[in-house]
């Protein structure tokens, strides 16, 4: 049974870890708590390895929850630190500094889900979306449908005919 | 003394000079998306002086189809057309990490003949990507033999896959609760024999390629990535490997029936692209002993899948977990998130791309001669739509 590491139960207010297999665990912390908790996972407990950072949009709750994955080779365990952030005006504070690929993933929530992390290198520039301008397309809201709808109009040329009576009027047009 | 023809030539490669484009010195050049020397659509934007490389810069987006996006509005089981299309050479493992996800949230088990029959589909893609990859390699460096030899081989195993799943490239074979069908009769003795042909046929890679004086001359010290970069950047798989970390999720973390099978890791110390071509073709004989064994060991009989309520009106218990499998490029996970309704909440793809591709490979070619980029890239294998997925 894994428990939260003294040092961090004390310097952290800090929800309880949930264990989701013997090698997977996530545990809840403050938004503000999430560099240092970060670094001294990484430092002082051998979760050196970031598997990725993504966020849900849980928008019923009007927040984003997001999820820094973390791993221990020594021990082959995985410790999901999760945080919340308010969906209006999301703003988290960038951990690039801990790992050199954060700042990609960063990037990417900043352009899919409208999280900003100032200070983050290269934050503002798009990642896979050259040009949006409606939008992060990662919200729920952001319906795919009616953006399809809004934007690419409909070929003439591509309505359906019922077979059947395409067949016959094609075979036998005097019956018709 | 005549120094007048030294103005023509470009300086030392200085890393610490800033790029400035209204000096006259430097050129932008765009490699991809459209280029024999890009692995995917993708594209690197390269500022270069002379020969030499001073800046990188990855961009991706070229294949984006928002699959993460789509998922959230597909029924769990609509999302299985999708999930194989996130990874072309490589379908398999997303097909086997989105089922994992689903029945370890739904508490589906797994019958112990699926679990074989799911491996063994893994190892065989496993192998089919990497002669995908060799192929692009030896390309990389001038080699064209290789691929005409590699590809065929490929296809001999994407005629296994077809007789097995009826597709050759996307199979939707891997399903929750198992797989789809049992091995076809007399599919075992084919994929022997094409074992013993891709075996054969391997060895000659290894005398042309390997013992070619040009690729070792090219590929040796090339993209030397220092082991203190492989927690840094988050970097596994072949990559980490080539850089002596014993580190491979079958081995550490075992899935499926890794824990019943003898193999050990395929590391090297160099860290270059030599060495990571090397560890790969390791793991490629690797892939043909897995395979053997399997075939050697699978239970004849059993179920292969269970049922599973109708998949229409099929919701997934609140909850979310993280699973992942070892590819041909690294670490490959599934993270989903169920709300408890018919169709996921979140899913998000990790793939070893996503740092290999961008932040490794835009600090590794700086100082690069442009000749080796397109043999750099391919070093670290690549591959654009798990980035943008």
């Amino acid at each position: 049974m894994r428990t939260i590491p003294a040092d961090i139960a004390e310097r952290f207010e800090v929800g309880p870890l949930v264990s989701k297999r013997a090698d997977l665990s996530t545990l809840d912390v403050d938004a503000k708590d999430v560099p240092e908790l970060l670094a001294r996972l990484r430092d002082r407990h051998g979760y050196r390895h970031l598997s990725f950072v993504t966020a849900t949009d849980q928008i019923e709750e009007g927040v984003f929850v997001l999820t820094y994955m973390l791993h221990n080779h020594a021990d082959n365990h995985s410790l999901g630190v999760k945080c919340r952030v308010g969906r209006e005006n999301a703003v988290m504070e960038s951990c690039h500094l801990l790992w050199e690929q954060m700042w990609t993933y960063q990037r990417e929530l900043k352009e899919l889900f409208g999280i900003d992390f100032p200070g983050s290198p290269r934050v503002d520039e798009s990642f896979v979306l050259e040009g949006w301008i409606d939008i992060p397309p990662m919200r729920r809201e952001f319906d795919t449908r009616e953006y399809s709808e809004r934007t690419f109009p409909t070929r003439p040329g591509r309505s359906t005919k019922d077979p059947a009576t395409h067949m016959k009027e094609k075979l036998y047009p005097e019956a018709l | 003394m005549f120094e007048g023809v030294k103005g023509f030539f470009p300086p030392p490669y200085d890393p610490k000079e800033p790029v400035d484009f209204g000096s006259g010195k430097f050129l932008k050049m765009w490699q991809g998306p459209q280029h024999p020397g890009i692995t995917g659509n993708m594209s690197l934007e390269l500022a270069i002086a002379g020969d030499t490389v001073y800046d990188c810069k990855t961009h991706v987006g070229y294949l984006h189809r928002g699959f993460e996006k789509l998922m959230e509005r597909r029924l769990w089981m609509q999302n299985f057309p999708l999930v194989c299309r996130i990874a072309v050479p490589e379908p398999d493992f997303n097909e086997y990490c989105y089922a994992a996800a689903i029945e370890e949230l739904a508490g589906v088990e797994v019958p112990e003949k699926a679990k074989w029959l799911r491996n063994l589909t893994l190892e065989m893609i496993r192998l089919a990507s990497y002669l995908m990859w060799i192929g692009g390699q030896a390309g990389a460096f001038g080699h064209g033999t290789i691929i005409q030899w590699s590809a065929t081989m490929r296809d001999y195993v994407l005629d296994l896959f077809e007789e097995l799943s009826g597709g050759r490239i996307y199979h939707m074979y891997i399903i929750p609760g198992g797989v789809r069908s049992d091995l076809p009769e007399g599919w075992k003795a084919h994929a022997l024999e094409v074992m013993d042909t891709i075996e054969k046929n391997l060895d000659d890679i290894e005398l042309v390629m390997f013992h070619n004086a040009v690729f070792k001359l090219r590929a040796k010290g090339l993209g030397v990535i220092p082991k203190d970069w492989i927690d840094r950047y988050g970097i596994t798989g072949p990559n980490a490997r080539a850089a002596g970390f014993r580190r491979d999720l079958r081995k550490d973390q075992p899935y499926l029936v890794y824990d019943k099978l003898d193999f050990d890791y395929v590391t090297a110390e160099g860290s270059d692209a030599y060495d990571r071509a090397k560890v790969r073709l390791g793991e490629m004989y690797q892939a043909i002993d897995l395979i053997r064994q399997m075939l050697a060991r699978m239970p004849s009989g059993g179920e292969f899948k269970t049922a599973l309520p109708n998949p229409l009106h099929w919701k997934i218990p609140a909850g979310e977990t993280y699973v992942k499998s070892e590819c041909t490029r690294g670490e490959y996970g599934f993270y989903v998130v169920s709300d408890g309704s018919d169709k996921p909440r979140r899913v998000v793809v990790r793939g070893p791309s996503y740092t290999h591709a961008v932040s490794v490979m835009e600090t590794l070619a700086k100082g690069q001669n442009i000749a080796d980029v397109a043999g750099l890239m391919v070093s670290l294998h690549t591959y654009p739509p798990e980035i943008e997925r």
